[in-house]
């Protein structure tokens, strides 16, 4: 690990005008961070601690949603009794997550930013455009089991690992924010991931020294709510794929996809296929599927699973 | 004392103490955290600095140049050692490949330098500063491509690579009913919970290393051959190993390392090996390709069996004796085994608990499976039908004890394997395909040379010493209830040391033959001990009867404390095995059951139920031997189902090395798992009638889970790990 210099902020304004400096970085549960320092693959000369930023607070909004702090913990936020019995999808996406000990430490923020567990972007001999741009990208050719079908681009294929943002994405959440100058911004999650491209080490919208302060939740829209997350061990594992959906009595519903690309993946127009069943929406949400020979299974394998989830959210 | 006869009754028969369920002596230790491994030997040495080993970036090629000056420049950097810098190295007797590269590279993460400094983090930091330039080669890093080109190696010790008995390819060709498949395993990593950890300090040219090493006097005598100094100016200490499943057997980079580091620095070093370079650092068990082919008579009786395997290694690496158990396990007049070893730029292959056995019979006993559905037989009966009572390569050579047919039969009453639905995909709970499996579970037993000294002081405390190791198996607590049951007191009389290479010589930790040597071991030096008691105190020592604490003989009794008197007595003594296992063949032998759950949706497989019958000589704890089980069940299911180091073809490195990407078994895959222990008691192994138990707990658990993953959904995958997307084709729509 560098050495870095180190401060707690008082205020977000504050937290985020530390922060705006080349090289700050803010540090909430360190739970992905600290271990992307000890091996170099983060190596910021400043950290800000926003921990004291009392964003560990869950309030209902005007509008009849939650404003979920970016401080709270994962481990808290699941557990909430509203959150379990409005947004039980998220819940349940929480709890296939990580372990007891990580979701005790790990933020609603710091969850969303996490770093992609692609293997080649761990080991800092290799060749990874995340990690240093231009360097090109070993998972292509290389191995790409675990890897995004859809989304992707020729600089990398690597997928977004949360499963939270999986729930938030099917939930329509937004973020909130504020920038370094004080300025607040509002951001649909739909907006809030960038596609890979040519510049795989941007991963969202936000601006150097940009803090998020919370995730809005909009008013509860009811339905069954079930996240799937396939893996091949049963607990402590990232999925391979899994599927959030939220399936009203009427046969409409919201679905988005974890594991398969860069973000969450959901296609709102695919959802109109959902009386139609699983087959009718996998062909449009992977219309553009490019899967390599290793990771080819994840078509199948969402199409089955979603299949399973309308069933148990229909049975 | 010599061991070549079959044991008579002796003092152990008593049964008082040992065969008894007793918790491990170290266990407050474990459980309070103050158990002293390794690394945290804070107490050892004064001044400890830190050691991190830098990994070579390529898997084959020579390192050019070494820019070493923005690392010695960091602050708190004490020394960074290289093998520019580090002297004339040899290579232990047990290394394939060098513990420390340069200027050639054999191997991806092969150490190319040990930055050593005040901290930890500022090592590490430092380590990130030294610029190696590379000339790579290309190298061979694919077993199915290098197979062609594969040699058969010389003979090793368990027996020759080639073997064959009346003529297989005349009896396949003309049998009945036939089956030729080719299966796959792939590399596997120990992934052990302790890294390799080392601390090292030197007084003039004396040196000490507190260490993790299942086998102290071999790690002794390599450290000595790499270092070139005389072996008695080496103290090794290893007296907790947090896990090794037979990576930790021979001397690694963290050892050498710490002991140059610290020369180099000039004061103590203490090197841990980071997680990442865990996996390409060390050894792991190699991938293999297996073929078999098997031919029968209508009747279910085996005519020819044929096993080959194919595994790759570095030069001077030895091969994956995956065929092994093939010569043993069944019978049939014609026979062949062939084993090839192909040249790999990997890093080195070498033992992992039950090496050769677990790949081997990971296929072997899918076949028989197979081979049972092809004759329309249950597969139980048809491996009853097909057993053996004598060496089927050497008819006149018998088993000392084969109780597998009993394994299977008791196996199947407890599991309820007659309720078992022996056509595939028919059995469904919910969204859940179920299925069984069983699989025969087959180790040989090895026993090897073992000393102890043993000591009784005027308390009447007995204490035993032996370089012998705990790896978590129980041996302080079995080699205590072997010297409490001998000299007669109970288990709270006796004070056990181990893992110090200051103690006589042991068989150490491997290949299951630790337990019964290194107990054997305590028991000659408790025979010695005896003998100098009886003396002491005038009796004859074939009358003296030691019971509570005192000895008797006749009317007249003695405590054991007054024996001692203050002075105390002490004896050492060795166990050797003569030539009863080459008479007589020693093995070990199970039935594994297992009900396994495959998602009808996602082809997910979870293990419901696990059971295990085994036949493995006396149980000297039955607490620690169904630990020993039950871990070996567990490991049998990361191999069954998820454990692969999956390798980069084109840059020849294991790609996942951590323990994201290597995913071994949790809590949560487990759920059911029994152990049955046959009464059994085998007087050719030792005086204690034991025989190893801890790596046929994991002999054949892999294709049972195979064979019900086969029978819950219909789908027969040859290549392991059965993970979902060798499944989900064939799973029903
Ligand atoms: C062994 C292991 C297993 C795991 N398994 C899973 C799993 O199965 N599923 C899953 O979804 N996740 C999993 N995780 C990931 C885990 O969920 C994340 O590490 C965690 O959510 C990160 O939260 P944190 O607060 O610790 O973030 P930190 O590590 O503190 O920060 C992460 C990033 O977010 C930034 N950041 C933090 N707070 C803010 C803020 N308020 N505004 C702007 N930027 C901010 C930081 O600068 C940093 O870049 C696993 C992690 C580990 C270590
Ligand atoms: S997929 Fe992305 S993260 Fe992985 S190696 Fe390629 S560029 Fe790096």
């Amino acid at each position: 690990m560098k050495s870095f210099t180190y401060e707690r902020a008082r205020t977000p304004q504050e937290a985020a005008a530390a922060a705006e400096r080349q090289g700050a970085k803010f540090i909430a549960g360190g739970t992905n961070l600290l271990d992307l320092m000890k091996l170099e693959i983060e190596t910021p000369v400043h950290l800000v601690d926003v921990n004291g930023l009392a964003l560990d607070r869950i309030e209902a909004t005007e509008e009849g949603g939650l404003r979920i702090g970016a401080l709270v913990r994962n481990t808290d936020l699941a557990a909430d009794q509203r959150v379990r019995r409005d947004y039980g999808l998220l819940s349940r996406a929480l709890l296939a997550g990580a372990s007891g000990q990580l979701r005790n430490k790990a933020t609603t923020a710091g969850n969303l930013l996490q770093r992609t567990r692609c293997p080649y972007f761990y080991d800092t001999n290799q060749p990874c455009n995340k990690r240093e741009p231009g360097s090109g990208c070993s998972a292509i050719g290389g191995f790409s089991r675990g890897h995004a079908i859809v989304g992707a681009s020729d600089a990398c294929i690597a997928t977004h690992p949360s499963d939270m943002a999986v729930a938030m994405r099917t939930l329509d959440a937004v973020v909130e924010t504020v920038r370094a100058d004080g300025e607040a911004r509002q951001i649909p999650i739909a907006d809030f991931y960038r596609a890979p491209g040519d510049t795989p080490h941007l991963e969202n919208v936000l601006s150097p020294g940009e803090l998020i302060t919370a995730v809005v939740l909009p008013r509860p829209v009811g339905g069954v709510q079930v996240y799937r997350k396939v893996r091949d061990r049963s607990s402590y594992a990232f999925a391979l794929i899994s599927v959030g959906a939220i399936v009203q009595k009427d046969g409409s519903g919201h679905v988005a996809l974890g594991g398969v690309a860069h973000k969450p993946w959901r296609i709102e127009e695919a959802e109109t296929a959902l009386p139609r069943g699983a087959r009718a929406v996998t062909e449009q949400l992977l219309a553009d599927a490019r899967p390599s020979r290793e990771n080819a299974f994840k078509r199948p394998l969402v199409e089955r699973t979603l299949a399973a989830v309308l069933t148990q959210a229909r049975a | 004392m010599r061991f070549d006869t079959p044991s008579g009754t002796n003092p152990i028969d008593q049964l008082k103490v040992v065969g008894h369920a007793l918790d491990r002596i170290d266990g407050p230790l474990k459980t309070t955290g103050t158990a002293p491994y390794a690394y945290e030997r804070h107490d050892v040495a004064p001044n400890q600095a830190y050691g991190h080993v830098v990994g070579a970036a390529i898997a084959r090629g020579r390192i050019a140049s070494m820019d070493l000056a923005a690392a010695k420049a960091a602050p708190g950097v004490l020394a960074v050692v290289t093998a520019e810098n580090a002297g004339k190295l040899g290579k232990g007797e047990r290394n394939a490949a060098r513990l420390l590269a340069g200027p050639d590279v054999e191997h991806y993460h092969q150490a190319v330098a040990l930055v050593v400094a005040d901290t930890f983090e500022r090592a590490r930091a430092a380590g990130n500063l030294i610029k190696v330039n590379y000339v790579k080669e290309a190298g061979a890093f694919d077993l199915e491509a290098a197979r062609p080109g594969a040699t058969v190696p010389k003979d090793g010790p368990f027996g020759p690579s080639v073997s064959s008995v009346g003529d297989f390819d005349g009896a396949f060709a003309a049998a009945t009913v036939q089956h030729d498949a080719t299966y796959t395993t792939p590399d596997e990593a120990h992934a052990m919970m302790e890294p390799f950890a080392t601390i090292a300090a030197w007084e003039g040219d004396n040196l000490t290393v507190w260490t993790s090493n299942q086998m102290v006097n071999w790690g002794l005598l390599d450290l000595a051959k790499t270092l070139d100094m005389p072996k008695e100016k080496i103290r090794m200490v290893s007296s907790f190993v947090g896990g090794g499943f037979g990576g930790k057997l021979f001397l690694r980079s963290d050892a050498l390392l710490a002991a140059l580091g610290a020369r180099a620095a000039g004061r103590p070093v203490k090197v841990a090996l980071t997680r990442p370079l865990m996996f390409n650092n060390s050894t792991h068990r190699p991938a293999t390709i297996q073929r078999i082919r098997i031919g029968a008579s209508a009747d279910g009786r085996i005519t020819a069996i044929g096993h080959e395997s194919w595994s790759g290694n570095v030069r001077g690496g030895g091969p994956e004796n995956a065929i092994q158990q093939t010569r043993l396990l069944y019978a049939g007049a014609n026979r062949l085994t062939a084993t090839r070893l192909a040249v790999l730029d990997l890093p080195e292959g070498n033992a992992m608990r039950a090496p050769g056995e677990a790949p081997g019979l990971m296929a072997l006993e899918i076949a028989i499976d197979e081979m049972a559905e092809k004759l329309g037989m249950d597969p139980v009966e048809f491996r009853i039908l097909n057993d053996t009572q004598v060496d089927p390569e050497h008819p006149r050579r018998p088993f000392s004890q084969r109780q597998l047919i009993e394994c299977l039969r008791l196996g199947a009453e407890r599991f309820g394997w007659a309720k078992r639905n022996p056509k595939p995909a028919q059995v469904r709970d919910g969204q859940w395909l179920i299925g069984h499996g069983v699989a025969a579970g087959f180790r040989n037993n090895l026993t090897v040379k073992s000393g102890a000294r043993v000591r009784l002081d005027g308390r009447g405390v007995v204490t035993v010493e032996s370089d012998m190791t705990d790896i978590g198996t129980g041996s302080y607590t079995i080699m205590a209830q072997t010297a409490a049951e001998m000299m007669g007191v109970s288990i709270d009389k006796v004070v056990v040391h181990l893992g110090d290479s200051r103690f006589p010589v042991s068989a150490g930790s491997g290949g299951q033959f630790g337990a019964n040597s290194a107990t054997s071991g305590v028991y000659a030096a408790c025979v010695k001990l005896r003998e100098a008691v009886a003396q002491k105190v005038g009796f004859n020592s074939n009358d003296a009867v030691f019971s509570d604490g005192t000895v008797q003989q006749g009317n007249r009794r003695v405590s054991l404390a007054e024996a001692a008197g203050s002075g105390g007595l002490s004896a050492e003594d060795s166990i050797e095995f003569g030539d009863l296992s080459n008479r007589f063949q020693q093995s070990t032998f199970a039935g594994h059951f297992v009900e396994a759950a495959v998602d009808a949706d996602t082809g997910e497989v979870r293990v419901r139920r696990m059971l295990a019958v085994c036949a493995a000589g006396r149980i000297l704890n039955p607490k620690s031997a169904r630990s020993q089980v039950i871990g070996a069940m567990t490991m049998g299911v990361g191999a069954a189902l998820m454990e692969e180091l999956v390798v980069d073809k084109r840059s020849g490195f294991f790609v996942n090395h951590d323990l994201a990407g290597y995913e071994v078994p949790v809590h949560a895959d487990i759920h059911d798992q029994e152990v049955i222990f046959l009464d059994e008691t085998d007087p050719m192994s030792s005086p204690m009638k034991a025989k190893g138990i801890a790596e046929l707990g994991l002999c054949g658990v892999g294709a049972a889970v195979a064979n019900a993953v086969y029978n819950a959904t219909g789908v027969r995958v040859r290549d392991y790990p059965i993970t979902l997307d060798k499944l989900i084709d064939g799973l029903p729509v």
